[in-house]
């Protein structure tokens, strides 16, 4: 177990990173709000292959950088991050087992979990509620997962991370 | 687990946080400093770049506009004597005077896309402070809301969660703006159905609330609609300063007294007086 911990936390580290700088890159004004989750798509994979290192406590960590990126309250992203890890790792064996298209809205059901939280959190705080286009990122990360799962994967391989 | 968070989410409300926050506001610094990279790069090629002639425009169309702002200069200074002198006669003590200010630059980064947030370079090693207005050349912007040791979080005042203080500059006519979530709009609310403002009035800041100095422009009333029906009007105004093109912003020091770490006049690393004079 030691040996294989020390294998690879580096490159999961580097995929989170990478997640985190595609989540703040400046875009054109017009494709801001299309935005896919990629650090939530990020935290779904690396749940799905390897439940027993990265789950609830990573995700609640990489929640809270995101909050300090993003600028939203503290423990917001945190919270809704560590229930979908929660949900991923509690399913990880089933979802793993689906077809892809089963495994895509599985997916887009989980990011919009993560989008909701953060919604109840806003209103629970008094902000003003947002237009329809809010669910978009969602929708788009659910397209997207396929090839984020090959590419992750292909990493994951690569660097034979376990 | 799920308590701790939601323990967090409530305490945060209270303000105990901000030590944890701006203590992970710097490992994210890197990420930070990573995707402002590409656009700080191309910054300097353009400027390493330019040629000699077109070095010697800037040069030129610069002195020319130095040389205009120095005559209007001259003027303000005239007129800064004459009104002092009337508010002398009339026992005023309002007083617009010159405060300590710092520059920083804009972090090329997104935050929130439902929020009106930015992120700029200088944090409280730079001795900013949580509350700090933002000013770019035409106008305010918006305030620090988190303060880090290298980096800080301001909220524009187009926000939804944001108001501002501000007067009419033709009448001082006091009233509030409310941020509404679009970039080009402020919405003043409860103002009677009677009262006089115009379209293309000028708001600037009434410094009431002490957050911001008074008398800084800060929107022009682009609509005005008096509905009959209801007790107060609809007034929208359209904020001065360029929320979404300034890069650089000009950062607010109050008066002295309030806050002693605020560096005295001579002290900012980069005082933006007016240009001096070095042209040979």
């Amino acid at each position: 177990m030691n040996l294989s911990r020390s294998r690879g936390g580096f490159i999961i580290l580097v995929t989170f990173a990478l997640a985190m700088v595609l989540t703040i890159i400046p875009l054109p004004e017009g494709l801001i709000r299309w935005r896919p989750d990629w650090v939530g798509l990020t935290l779904i994979f690396w749940c799905l292959a390897l439940p027993y290192r990265i789950s609830v406590g990573s995700g609640f960590i990489v929640g809270l950088l995101l909050d300090v990126l993003t600028g939203t309250l503290l423990g917001q992203h945190a919270l809704a991050l560590s229930l979908i890890a929660y949900v991923c790792v509690r399913l990880h064996a089933r979802i793993r087992a689906y077809p892809a298209w089963q495994q895509m809205l599985t997916v887009l059901v989980l990011l919009v979990l993560h989008q909701l939280v953060v919604l109840w959190v806003d209103r629970t705080i008094g902000r003003p509620g947002h237009p329809f286009s809010y669910w978009l990122p969602s929708v788009i990360g659910m397209f997207l997962w396929p090839l984020v799962y090959r590419w992750l994967n292909s990493v994951r391989l690569a660097f034979s991370v376990q | 687990m799920l308590l701790s968070i939601a323990l967090m989410t409530i305490d945060h409300r209270q303000h105990h946080l901000d030590s944890l926050r701006s203590t992970l506001s710097v490992v994210v610094y890197p990420l930070q400093l990573l995707v402002d990279l590409p656009g700080n790069t191309v910054d300097w090629f353009r400027e390493s770049l330019a040629t000699r002639r077109q070095l010697q425009e800037d040069n030129f169309s610069l002195r020319n506009q130095q040389l205009v702002l120095n005559t209007q200069l001259q003027k303000l200074e005239a007129l800064e004597a004459e009104n002092r002198h009337l508010r002398a006669l009339l026992d005023s003590s309002f007083q617009v005077g010159e405060r300590p200010m710092l520059i920083a630059t804009l972090l090329s980064v997104d935050m929130d896309p439902y929020r009106h947030q930015i992120e700029i370079n200088k944090g409280s090693l730079d001795k900013l402070f949580e509350g700090q207005p933002l000013l770019d050349s035409r106008g305010i912007m918006g305030q620090l809301i988190h303060v880090g040791p290298f980096t800080s979080t301001a909220m524009l005042i187009t926000d939804p969660a944001h108001a501002i203080p501000v007067q009419v500059n033709r009448n001082g006519l006091r009233t509030i703006a409310l941020g509404t979530g679009k970039l080009d709009q402020l919405e003043l609310p409860n103002i009677p159905n009677n009262a006089d403002i115009r379209v293309g009035d000028l708001l600037v800041s009434s410094g009431l609330g002490g957050r911001f100095p008074p008398g800084y422009p800060v929107a022009e009333v682009t609509e005005v609609e008096h509905d009959p029906g209801r007790a107060f009007s609809r007034v929208l105004a359209r904020p001065r300063a360029q929320l979404n093109r300034s890069r650089e912003v000009l950062l607010v020091w109050p008066e002295q007294i309030e806050h002693p770490p605020a560096p005295k006049d001579d002290k900012p690393p980069q005082p933006s007086q007016p240009p001096k004079e070095k042209t040979p």
